[in-house]
Order: C-alpha cells, then structure tokens, then sequence
C-alpha cells in the first residue's frame, strides 16, 4: 500500500518510491532519482507525476519544475519509445559522430529532439555520455552502443524496431 | 560493451580485477576484496581513524577528478569532535568530454569503489556514504546497487559491520539525470539534496559545512576505489609507483585519432609521447600528429611539439596545461583547430548552469563569435574578442567552470591563431564537419 492514495505510478513503482523517501537525511534528496523513474514509467514527466512528486516530498509543484527544467534527461513531453542519443561532442566528433547524427536524421527522416510519426523512434544530439574511448557512441534509452559506423546503426535500429531487443 | 584493452607498459593496480567477474562479491573477496577495509578495523578502534588518513597521506594520492588536491589532507580537514553527521559522497558523475575511465571502473570492480567509500566513511567517522553516478550511466548503477545488496547481505554494510559492535556504515546509491555541472562538488550536493545544480560559495569548504550542512569528504570514484590497494599495500609502496609528489596510477582514458583507443593504467608522471605513440599505438592511419588535449576538454592544448612532459599533475601545470581528468584527447592533421574550439565552448556553454554571469554570458559570446568565424563571416577583431572574454571569465566565478571554457580557448586561440586569421581570410585548415545544418550555436539544443 502506497503512503498516497490514488497514486498515479504501478503499485511497484509507488511501493519504490515510499521506500525512497526513507533513505535520505531529508525526504526531497529522493526527488531526482523519482524524477527519472517516474519519466521511465510514462514515458514523460506529466502534470500529475509532478503533483504527486511534489506531494510524497512536500514540496511545491513549483519546486519540483524548477528541478525538472535543470537537467537535460527529464523531458514534459513524450519521446520515442526508443530514444536515440547521439553524441557529437569532441572525442565521437573526431571517429564520425556526425556522419552517425545525420545518417540518423535521414535514416529516421526527424531531426534533433523530434518524434517519427508512429511514435517508435526518437532523436536527440546530446553531449558527452562517457564513452569517448569507444567512440563513435550514441544511447538508445539507457542501452549504450560503441565503436559505431552507419552499417552497424542500421542494424542497431532494425533490432530495437522489429522488437529483437529491448532496452534496460 | 566497452572493450578493455592492455599494453605492457601498464602498471595494474586499479585494473588488477578487471576481466575477471569482481561485479560479483564472492570473486572479489577471493581477489583480497574487502582486506583493506578489515586491515582498517584490525587497527582497533582507537587508532583506526589516524591509520587511515596516515595511510592515505603518505601515499600521495591526489584527486582522479581533475583538481589533483591530496587526498589524504582532504580527509584531515573533517572537524574530528563535529556534533553533526559526517558524509562520504563519491562523484562518479563523470562528465568532461573525452573522460570514461569511471564507465569502466563502474563496470568492472564496482566493489572497489564500495570498500573505498567504506574506508573514506571509517576514516573520517562517518556512518553514511552517497555513490552519485551520471545519469546516462543507469545501466552501471545497476550494477553498483547489486553490489551493494550483496554487500549488505554479507553483513559488510548496515548496522555492527563484519560483526563490530557499534560500528555502522551505510551506503546509498542514485544517478543525476544529465548536468556537466554537477560534477563540481557543491553543485553536486546541491543536486543530490534534489535541488537544481548550482555551485555553492566557498569557503566553508564541504569538509566543514557540506551535504545537509555536515561535514563531507568528496571524492572522485577514482581516488575512492585507489584506497583499498593503497590500505593492502601501504602508502610508501604506492607513492613509490608514480613521481614526485604524484603518487601512484591512474586510468588514462585515450580517445581521438589513435589506433588503439581505450582506458590504460600508467604510473604517474608517464611519457605523453610515449602514452599516444606506443601505448594508444600511434596516431590513426599513419597520419601526422596536430594537436593534444590532454585531460578532458577543459585543458589547454598541447601542440605536436608539446608532448614530451610527464602525464602528472606537477609536470602539466608546468606546461601550461593540466592533467585534469585523464581524458587524453588527439587530434591528427586533418583537424580544423577553429571547428575543435567551436565544438568545445559549444559545450561548456550548453552546459553553464548560468548562476554566474561572466560564465553564462562569457561561453555565450565566444560561442556566438566563433561560430561567425568558422562560418566565414569573422574579421580579425573577432579573435581578440574571443582572448579578452576568455581572460575576463577566468578566476570570477563560483565554480570552476567559467575556467574550464576560457583556459581551452585560450590556448586554441593563442596557439593556433594563424589558423583563426586564415578562417577570417576565407582559408579553411584541416577538414571540418560541423555545417549550418549542425546547428552552429546551439538553439536548438
């Protein structure tokens, strides 16, 4: 039983957030990581997963969007439902990080930040993931790929569109 | 999965587990896991504290981070008689381009940086310690919270640990949720007290007034997971591994145009020549060497003809650059240095958290200006604009990373500025890829 009642979230995802609460010195230390975990649930971070956030930390809704607008992997709309990350910054930029973002963009036919019509794919240029040994890399969800060319994006695409694959 | 590579002039201390399964517990333990943190205790509890701080000290370990301050000194300056709770927070939000040896580290011997937050925590008399990983980095928290359930389950955290009365630690574990910034200590605490990540004013310092308003050591996940080999080892036998006043390894991450990129282990004070021509196995396809950056993108960079200085944190201020984070970048002929700078303070001013003003408008207009140069529209006033609002951000700011976009401009602009003039007289060096398509300046982003 959620310390909310009517809680938005699954009933494991409520029963994760109660505990999360616990473990802090302060109750709002939660807010990030319930942030990214209620975002991996719908998919976005609606107005009543703000509310309830904001609830469960006694926190203003106001609060809570001032956080969320700070950091770039939390969105209020929806993405893809695989979001492909690609990383242009300096090290992937040397090894053809931008030949792997425009092969996405017409490969998806979408630009940064926009959707495919039938809601399977998403595409975002984003900076350093951390990879930069290993480049050119890119992110699809949470799943890291490395050492791309255009062949092996094709393929990575294919798995994630015919449902070969799932992301963590 | 990252691949990991080798070359025998690596001296393994932190790579000793890696390949061999340590994710799990009982491996790691037969690996002389978790015999640092028990050698600890074996102190008794009286003299533990000191012998760890001792330990730390003389081996002359200093920050993984970037900042290179002595860790053991840093764990000195936690007020010993503090009526508020002491904190360990581990930075693994590993954020500086061309930096991703804590990717690795994470993946490999998450018990490592365990036992190191366990043995800051024992040092410092903390019970509580916070492991913060990069938000991109989900898949690797994972890892890290099953570790630390195994951990638990052993009886090695949580309440009388390996079964001393009185003697708890805990650990928590979270990701961000994608912020550079946040890899500044105080922009850190602010952030995982679930607050925007803003730099805090120093002093006081973490290490009096840090998370919550306690005292708290932050350390590098680096630095923490060095700990453990150093209690096992001794400090002298650690400092020895490196150069003077430079103590011991650590994980090169060599990426850019190299054969064989990838995270190596090499002493402190190793040859950056030797680092890209023998262990990363030279510049790619035979082409020629232009440039170095040689510990993550905020480092000011090194020429061809620079390169022959020791990979530590002594030898790099000396010349003029720094070591920073680890992350050593290449860069062959074909570069265009104006793309390269384009490309880097397109960064950092993406990622102003915007709190000081000579930061958020500083990465702004040089962003704005190179970006007319490198489209060809530049004039050479342009390039001196670019110098004097890189000299005005250094040093007036909270955070260090007003200082990290002006010290790379810096030194594009003062040594590659012949290749800025020729960009204003409509000669393109190099081989540039960024177009008007990519987005030049950012809006979009």
């Amino acid at each position: 039983m959620s310390t909310i009642a009517n809680t938005i979230f699954s009933p494991e995802l409520a029963a994760r957030f109660d505990h999360l609460v616990t473990i802090y010195p302060v109750k709002r230390s939660a807010l990030i990581p319930m942030l990214l975990y209620a975002q991996d649930e719908i998919g976005y971070v609606s107005e009543a997963a703000i509310q309830e956030i904001a609830a469960r930390l006694d926190l203003f809704d106001l609060e809570v969007r001032s956080v969320l607008s700070y950091y770039s992997m939390l969105r209020t709309k929806p993405a893809g439902k695989y979001n492909v990350q690609v990383c242009t910054n300096i090290s992937c930029m040397l090894r053809g990080g931008y030949e792997i973002l425009d092969h996405c963009k017409a490969k998806l036919g979408i630009g940064h930040k926009q959707v495919t019509a039938d809601g399977v794919f998403s595409l975002e240029e984003v900076e350093c993931i951390g990879a930069c040994c290993w480049a050119p890399a890119m992110q699809v969800n949470y799943d890291f790929h490395e050492d791309l060319t255009t062949v092996k994006v094709d393929e990575i695409l294919a798995q994630y569109r015919s449902g070969a694959k799932e992301t963590i | 999965m990252p691949k990991l590579v080798s070359h025998s002039d690596e001296t393994i201390v932190l790579k000793r587990r890696f390949g061999q399964g340590a994710t799990d517990i009982d491996k790691y333990i037969e690996l002389d896991g978790y015999a640092a943190v028990r050698k600890a205790i074996a102190q008794g509890p009286e003299k533990m504290p000191a012998w760890i701080v001792d330990t730390m000290k003389a081996s002359g370990l200093r920050g993984r981070g970037g900042a290179g301050f002595p860790t053991g000194l840093k764990w000195s300056f936690v007020p010993k008689g503090s009526t508020k709770p002491k904190y360990v927070l581990v930075n693994g939000d590993e954020s500086e381009p061309g930096t991703c040896k804590d990717h690795v580290l994470f993946l490999e011997d998450p018990h490592a940086v365990i036992e190191g937050t366990m043995i800051a925590g024992l040092g410092i008399g903390s019970k509580l310690g916070f492991i913060y990983l990069r938000g991109e980095y989900r898949y690797l928290l994972k890892i890290v919270e099953k570790a630390v359930a195994a951990a638990y389950a052993k009886g090695f955290l949580g309440k009388n640990i390996f079964g001393v009365e009185g003697l708890d630690f805990d650990i928590v574990t979270q990701t961000g949720a994608g912020a550079y910034e946040v890899g500044e200590e105080s922009a850190l605490m602010e952030s995982l007290e679930g607050k925007r990540g803003i730099p805090r004013i120093k002093p006081p310092f973490p290490a009096v007034v840090g998370l919550y308003g306690g005292p708290t050591v932050i350390n590098n996940a680096e630095t923490i997971a060095a700990a453990p080999h150093i209690l096992l080892m001794g400090g002298p036998e650690y400092a020895k591994l490196g150069s003077e006043r430079n103590g011991g390894t650590r994980l090169f991450g060599i990426s850019g145009h190299v054969e064989r990129p990838g995270v190596y282990e090499l002493p402190m004070g190793y040859s950056l020549r030797k680092a890209i021509y023998e262990v990363a196995g030279g510049i790619k396809g035979g082409k020629k060497l232009k440039a170095v950056v040689p510990g993550g993108a905020s480092c000011p960079v090194l020429t061809a003809d620079e390169i022959d200085v020791g990979l530590d944190f002594d030898q790099m201020a000396k010349a003029g650059t720094m070591l920073g984070s680890g992350g050593i970048v290449v860069l062959d002929e074909t570069v265009s240095i104006v793309e390269f700078a384009l490309r880097t303070i397109k960064f950092y001013q993406h990622e102003s958290c915007g709190w000081c003003i000579p930061c958020r408008e500083g990465t702004d207009w040089i962003m704005k200006t190179l970006a007319r140069v490198y489209e060809g529209g530049g004039q050479k006033k342009d390039i001196d604009n670019v110098q004097y609002l890189a000299e005005n951000m250094m040093g007036r700011t909270f955070c260090p990373l007003g200082d990290a976009a002006a010290m790379p401009t810096l030194g594009f602009v003062k040594k590659f500025r012949k290749e800025f003039e020729d960009y204003v007289e409509g000669k393109r060096a190099g081989t540039p890829v960024m177009t008007t398509e990519h987005d030049l300046v950012g809006a979009g982003h």
